[in-house]
């Protein structure tokens, strides 16, 4: 064999593992899901396979589904928003930190350390009617009755912001990394203020960060299902829930399936603008 | 007036000291560089001067106006950097006038400097491409551009050539000094490259481990070297500790080894007052190798053997034994260098010599 041709044939040979792990644990369960939303639960209870349209029909006319989805990517556009205004400011403390960069990001990641459910559920110990902030403000006389601050889409945003931020303070990071200092230093030599430098210079140039960073709260948001469960209220619920609720409450899988594929496809959209504005490699160095 | 005056400026980072207090002042129109080995403290200077750094010490004024407290967004001052460091998100003619956002020029008048600055430097195509589009040597002369549209009080230039290659460098050189002479700016430049230093400069500032060595115009830090550090970083000297015998009808008797007494002029030995230990400074460049039995034409010259030869094309570095000492000379040659182990004779002018006190 010719060195080209097995030069050729490496990175296949390197790929196949992860290639065969992505093919029977992704792709073909994903197509189980896509055939399953074709078939169709009987009134009796169970599953009839077959090529029916009924679940998509469902799905895409039914404004209950159609107003939770609205919800759901109303709430992730928030969180997006909040992480957004929150993760850059931290973000650019790290990048221009003059002392231990590995520290701060280690501080970043230890929550990563406890798991995401303990982590949601901690928020009932800290606003829950005998949690910690409501036993406080009656301690110090500010009220006499515990307020009802939990179940509401404000803690769900506040959950998931909790889940999300460091995600996009990662992504901040590393864009802001990538900006040369002595541009700051150039465009203050020129007349700029600090201010002005960094409107004209070091965020247009972080903007891909914060893109990519956008991208990845609102789609792990979107996608979420634990954080409206334990800190929303009935109302509350997110488009996965309902997914959650068809599959595992109702037993209706060829339901569950077509309404995953709809939040997938949803996604899934979104993503290809993201990537056709800004590309996928930054989110990849992101990650990375 | 001085259009920059370092007064006392010292600058420490803890217990370094990066800068020890010196002292300096720059006339208008003066191409002045800051020369020396890396960590000698010029950078800290420029950037101190810059509005970059705060002086730990003293005072920096320019144009009459102290300007210590005045942040660097208002000391109105052209800067060109190392990595250039234009924008890479704004196009050319949007970097050149960027400065000019920041100063009440009219859009016209913005339009037709930024037009001008792009001539000046002879790339007056290039206004719409972005910077990832162009050469480093025209990155280079963008980021000049940039740097004097806004007719700077002072241009600050770090070790603006080092980033580019062999060839490029010397031409950038031309053009750098070209412009500068044509526009009048008062410019500070930081190199550890004498060739550059001796090549731009109206006076040159030598500097080592924070410490100012030799401040003067480039023939006379070359000629007459102020300390053992100048005269070694600019060319390369073979210096010999000697006796001054007598300082006497313009010349100083310096009895060297290897040589005998050496009278040299006065003028390149300012810092010898009279009778004591001196060293001889030989520059490598004016020690000359002959065939051994050539006629020594009043030269002041002795016998040696040639132990490493390094040819460069229009010149030779040699190193050669005399005795127990080894000496460098770097000759011009047009035909065949020596060969080593051969036996020459190596020979100097008393004039080209200089000295330096102590032992």
């Amino acid at each position: 064999m010719s060195i080209e041709a097995r030069e050729a044939r490496q990175p296949w040979i390197l790929l196949s593992p992860s290639l065969a792990v992505i093919t029977l644990l992704l792709i073909v369960p994903v197509l189980f899901i896509v055939v399953y939303s074709f078939w169709l639960r009987t009134s009796v209870g169970d599953v009839q396979p077959g090529f029916f349209l009924d679940n998509w029909q469902d799905a895409l006319t039914d404004r209950f589904f159609r107003d939770i989805l609205l919800n759901t990517l109303k709430i992730a556009a928030i969180t997006t928003v909040v992480c957004a205004l929150m993760g850059y400011p931290a973000a650019y403390f790290i990048a221009r930190a003059k002392g231990n960069k590995a520290l701060l990001l280690l501080l970043l990641m230890l929550p990563f350390w406890i798991s995401y459910i303990i982590r949601t559920m901690s928020w009932i110990y800290i606003l829950g009617t005998s949690g910690a902030l409501n036993t406080a403000m009656e301690w110090l006389g500010i009220i006499n009755e515990p307020i009802q601050m939990l179940y509401n889409e404000t803690t769900v945003i506040l959950g998931l912001v909790h889940f999300l931020l460091p995600f996009m303070v990662l992504n901040v990071y590393v864009s802001l990394e990538g900006v040369d200092t002595t541009l700051e230093d150039a465009a203050g030599s020129l007349g700029a203020t600090k201010w002005q430098s960094f409107l004209q210079v070091t965020l247009p140039l972080s903007l891909p960060g914060l893109a990519a960073g956008g991208l990845l709260c609102f789609v792990l948001g979107a996608g979420t299902y634990i954080t409206p469960a334990v800190l929303g209220g009935p109302r509350d619920a997110m488009f996965a829930n309902l997914v959650f609720e068809a599959i595992i409450t109702q037993l209706n899988w060829p339901m569950g399936a077509a309404l995953s594929l709809l939040l997938l496809a949803v996604l899934g959209v979104l993503v290809m603008v993201y990537n056709h504005f800004l590309g996928l490699g930054q989110l990849m160095k992101g990650l990375g | 007036m001085s259009a920059v005056t370092l007064s006392n400026i010292e600058k420490k980072f803890g217990n370094f000291t990066a800068v020890h207090p010196m002292s300096l002042e720059i006339p208008e129109g003066e191409f002045v560089t800051l020369l020396g080995p890396s960590g000698c403290g010029k950078t800290t200077t420029l950037r101190m001067v810059a509005g970059l750094l705060d002086p730990t010490k003293g005072e920096i004024s320019i144009k009459g106006r102290r300007v210590n407290d005045l942040p660097i967004h208002k000391r109105n001052l052209g800067i060109v950097f190392q990595n250039y460091a234009l924008f890479p998100h704004k196009s050319i003619a949007e970097n050149v006038g960027f400065g000019l956002r920041y100063r009440n020029v009219s859009k016209d008048d913005a339009a037709r400097r930024v037009k001008d600055a792009l001539e000046l430097v002879q790339l007056p195509h290039v206004a719409d491409r972005y910077p990832s589009a162009l050469s480093g040597g025209q990155q280079q002369r963008i980021a000049l551009a940039r740097a004097i549209v806004i007719e700077p009080d002072v241009l600050l230039l770090d070790e603006p050539l080092s980033a580019l290659d062999a060839n490029l460098r010397e031409d950038m050189r031309v053009e750098l000094k070209r412009i500068q002479h044509r526009i009048g700016v008062t410019s500070i430049f930081v190199t550890h490259d004498q060739a550059e230093a001796l090549a731009m400069s109206d006076q040159i500032v030598v500097m080592s481990d924070g410490r100012v060595e030799q401040v003067g115009p480039p023939e006379e830090v070359y000629n007459a070297p102020a300390s053992e550090f100048v005269a070694n970083f600019l060319g390369a000297s073979n210096i010999l500790s000697g006796q001054c015998t007598a300082r006497e009808n313009g010349t100083v008797a310096i009895d060297a080894p290897l040589f005998g007494t050496v009278p040299v002029p006065a003028e390149k030995a300012p810092n010898i007052p009279g009778p004591g230990a001196a060293k001889l400074v030989l520059r490598a460049e004016k020690l000359q190798l002959v065939a051994k039995n050539a006629p020594s034409d009043g030269l002041i010259s002795t016998e040696a053997v040639v132990e490493t030869v390094d040819y460069q094309g229009q010149a030779v570095r040699y190193f050669v034994r005399v005795g127990d000492t080894q000496l460098q000379a770097i000759n011009m040659i047009d035909t065949r260098p020596f060969a080593e182990g051969d036996t020459v004779r190596v020979q100097f002018r008393p004039r080209d010599c200089a000295a330096l006190p102590g032992a």
